[in-house]
């Protein structure tokens, strides 16, 4: 239920992050989560109660997205159980116009093989918060009253925007017409809140950032938003595999209570400490006999974790380029051969350059699951189009008199192509994988949002707790690969293309 | 086939979009006969070579090298039959020279020791400088490119050349050389030579006969006094004398 710009950097970081395998292996026990806060905690405290209960190989896979990509990811088997709210689980998964008992949905999801545990406790709802300047300007305590003043300007995440048990039935319910609603991302919408440049966001209850910023929650007064109370979302297939993860799943339920997880929350986000730490003391306030030597793995150090993260993001561009070359080349190479191919292959692959990455990836994890693999795939498909076009450019802007007289002398068509056209359009088909490549290591710290890891990790983490410095961590690294990387091809230049081409004309 | 012509044209048109660009009822070159064509821009004389080297296809006729009429599946083995130099002399600027020239050789599977055999014996031939070899096209003048290029059409030694406009883009010093060298090679080689340009006074000196060619017609072969002395059409005198080269009536003296 977080908002886009959770759900943005969850694609990124499933793009760039973790390597990892498709689908959940045999007696692994994965636990995914969304790419917010609340939801790592959550699931961290969970993989750390499983290993307590004796689970031998249990893997957090963080920063999943939004509810579509680790809905998918639950459906495909990638993860085996996630935290989720029973409020979106109506709206964005059974897309019930009823609002179903828990029982009622435990029937629904059952017959998609998936089970839902016992609340854990806290109700983690959606709300409208405004900041305390406009609640005294403008007299707001409830929802209803913002229907009299239009004037106050909304910025609201865009998944809120976007579903209906969001922005478009809160206002029809309320009959709000507000004059001035934007979409902005979650973490962006508190700094425009604090800078006053928007009165009102959408928000969560457990959200650290109310006590901080000042914000005052309006009052649901006619009851629109539904509860969202914090489930475990599993397979059931788990509790045939390992027994002992649903009874993890039991031993938190009812023990997180809204205080608790706001606490939990402020750790990460206000006091900046690493969610694992903060896991680890809600399960110290939440359970008696709270697993010991929970907190585990995970810290490689700065240095380690900026070379870990670089030789992923590597890996990532290195094998989505090779394959786009080798695919794409042929296929420009193809394209010139007529008019009706050209015109399918050019448009193809410039059509797969307009879908926005998250569709994209949203499309790929129910064929593909998360990991590397659909993060190569994404990144393939976004190299494709420089790669092939420039081919398609390089060949047909051969001179004509040079083209036709390789036709004229004999050649056989083996060697007209790889003796004569290819190594003249090598200038064009080069710079064409430059481009690739260069777009490419930008793109891939969008493989964070899947799992697959690299540079988009630290970037989204540190979008997510607004900390500039992990931030920087992911993007300084990124911008000097992208120079590296534009050094290197300028380099290759020198070996692929032909020194008559690389020679400045008639001196003689 | 002893008879046969080393070129031979029957009943060839070509048009574009509609308009004819080329209508050759019969055009035959014996072996070792060289033939300039001449007109001209646009009168087909590139047309007609094209047609010959296998570019295009004639909407209708049948052309014969050496007695094989052209075809899709002959048109290769045809084309390694004649060398083919075109305007700016086709080089290739990724290839040097010796790359240049040993393109089609290389492609044909000579081994090394081979090509490089030719390779001096064309440099004899041709009297060509060893270092133009070493170079890239664009470190070449006008006038080296061609004489590269040459070489690169008579590599596998074929039976007939085909040049079109070799010389065009050449300042006139250059071109003045250009031409002894092409009417020694020829003459020494006793190749079956088709040579288009729109210089009379080249015709006349590198080749034996020439067409005068007009609106994709032949409208007259022969020799250059026998064009001036009898012409068999208006359109021959006239562009005689357009050339300025010489007075019609001189060059008509027995």
């Amino acid at each position: 239920m977080r908002p886009t710009i959770l759900r943005l950097a969850a694609a990124l970081s499933i793009l760039v992050g973790t390597a990892g395998d498709v689908g959940a292996a045999g007696d692994r026990v994965t636990v995914g989560s969304k790419a917010f806060p609340e939801s790592w905690i959550l699931s961290e405290a969970l993989a750390q109660v499983m290993r307590s209960e004796g689970i031998p190989e249990v893997e957090h896979r963080n920063n999943l997205g939004g509810t579509e990509i680790v809905f998918q990811a639950l459906r495909s088997g990638a993860i085996d159980v996630y935290p989720e709210y029973t409020g979106t689980i109506l709206e964005v998964v059974l897309h019930s116009p009823r609002r179903l008992t828990l029982p009622e949905i435990r029937q629904e999801l059952s017959k998609q093989g998936l089970g839902v545990s016992e609340p854990l406790g806290f109700n983690d709802s959606y709300a409208i918060a405004v900041t305390r300047a406009a609640r005294d300007r403008y007299g707001l305590r409830t929802i209803s009253d913002l229907a009299r003043h239009p004037e106050v300007r909304m910025g609201m995440t865009h998944e809120f925007l976007g579903r209906p048990d969001g922005w478009p039935g809160l206002a029809r319910h309320y009959g709000l017409a507000m004059r001035n609603v934007v979409g902005i991302q979650h973490e962006l919408a508190y700094a425009a809140l604090a800078g006053g440049r928007i009165d009102a966001t959408d928000i969560y209850t457990t959200d650290a950032q109310i006590e901080r910023l000042g914000l005052t929650i309006l009052e649901d007064d006619r009851g629109f938003f539904p509860r969202y109370d914090a489930v475990w979302l599993y397979r059931l297939d788990l509790g045939a595999r390992d027994p002992r993860a649903i009874a993890a799943m039991n031993r938190l339920a009812g023990r997180i209570d809204e205080s608790r997880m706001i606490r939990a929350n402020a750790r990460v986000v206000l006091g900046q400490r690493p969610f694992r730490e903060s896991a680890d003391s809600l399960l110290g306030e939440s359970l008696a006999d709270r697993p010991a030597g929970a907190a585990r793995g995970g810290d490689h150090g700065l240095w380690g974790s900026i070379a870990r993260n670089t030789a992923q993001h590597l890996k990532l561009v290195a094998l989505s380029l090779l394959v786009a070359v080798l695919v794409g080349v042929p296929l420009g190479v193809l394209a010139t051969r007529s008019a009706f191919l050209g015109g399918a292959i050019l448009s193809v692959s410039g059509l797969l350059q307009t879908i926005p990455s998250l569709a994209l990836l949203a499309v790929l994890i129910p064929l593909l699951g998360i990991g590397v693999l659909p993060a190569l795939v994404a990144l393939f498909l976004y190299s494709l189009l420089p790669i092939v076009r420039n081919t398609y450019v390089g060949l047909t802007t051969i001179p004509a008199p040079l083209a036709e007289a390789a036709q004229a002398i004999g050649l056989s068509n083996r060697a007209r192509l790889f003796r004569v056209y290819l190594p003249m359009a090598s200038p064009a088909i080069m710079a064409g994988i430059k481009t690739s490549a260069v777009i490419n290591v930008g793109t891939a710290t969008l493989a964070a949002l899947i799992g697959a890891g690299g540079l988009g990790e630290p970037i989204l983490s540190g979008i997510q707790l607004r900390q500039n410095a992990l931030i920087l961590q992911g993007a300084i690294p990124a911008a000097v690969l992208a120079l590296l990387v534009q050094r290197l091809f300028d380099a290759l230049d020198a070996v692929i293309v032909p020194r008559g081409l690389r020679l400045p004309p008639d001196r003689i | 086939m002893p008879d046969a012509a080393a070129i031979e044209i029957e009943h060839v048109a070509k048009s574009y979009a509609g308009i004819l660009a080329l209508d050759v009822e019969r055009l035959r070159l014996e072996a070792r006969a060289t033939l300039a064509l001449i007109g001209p821009s646009g009168c087909g004389k590139s047309t007609l070579l094209r047609l010959l080297v296998g570019l295009i296809r004639p909407d209708r006729g049948t052309i014969l090298v050496g007695g094989t009429p052209m075809s899709p599946e002959t048109r290769r083995t045809l084309q390694l039959r004649m060398g083919y130099v075109i305007q700016e002399g086709g080089l290739f600027p990724h290839l040097d020279g010796k790359d240049n020239v040993a393109l089609v050789a290389r492609d044909q599977g000579w081994p090394d020791a081979r090509i490089r055999d030719r390779i001096a014996e064309l440099l004899e031939l041709t009297q060509i400088p060893p270092a133009l070899l070493e170079r890239f096209p664009t470190q070449l003048s006008g006038g080296q490119r061609q004489r590269v290029a040459l070489m690169r059409a008579l590599m596998l030694d074929p039976e007939v050349l085909l040049l079109d406009e070799p010389l065009t883009a050449l300042d006139p010093m250059i071109r003045s050389d250009l031409q002894r060298d092409l009417k020694q090679v020829f003459e020494r080689l006793r190749k079956t030579v088709l040579f288009v340009t729109h210089d009379m006074a080249e015709a006349a000196y590198v080749a034996g006969e020439m067409a005068i060619m007009r609106a994709g017609r032949i409208l007259q072969r022969g020799t250059v006094s026998d064009l001036a002395r009898n012409p068999a059409d208006p359109f021959v005198t006239e562009f005689i004398r357009a050339q300025r080269l010489l007075d019609v009536a001189e060059i008509a003296r027995p």
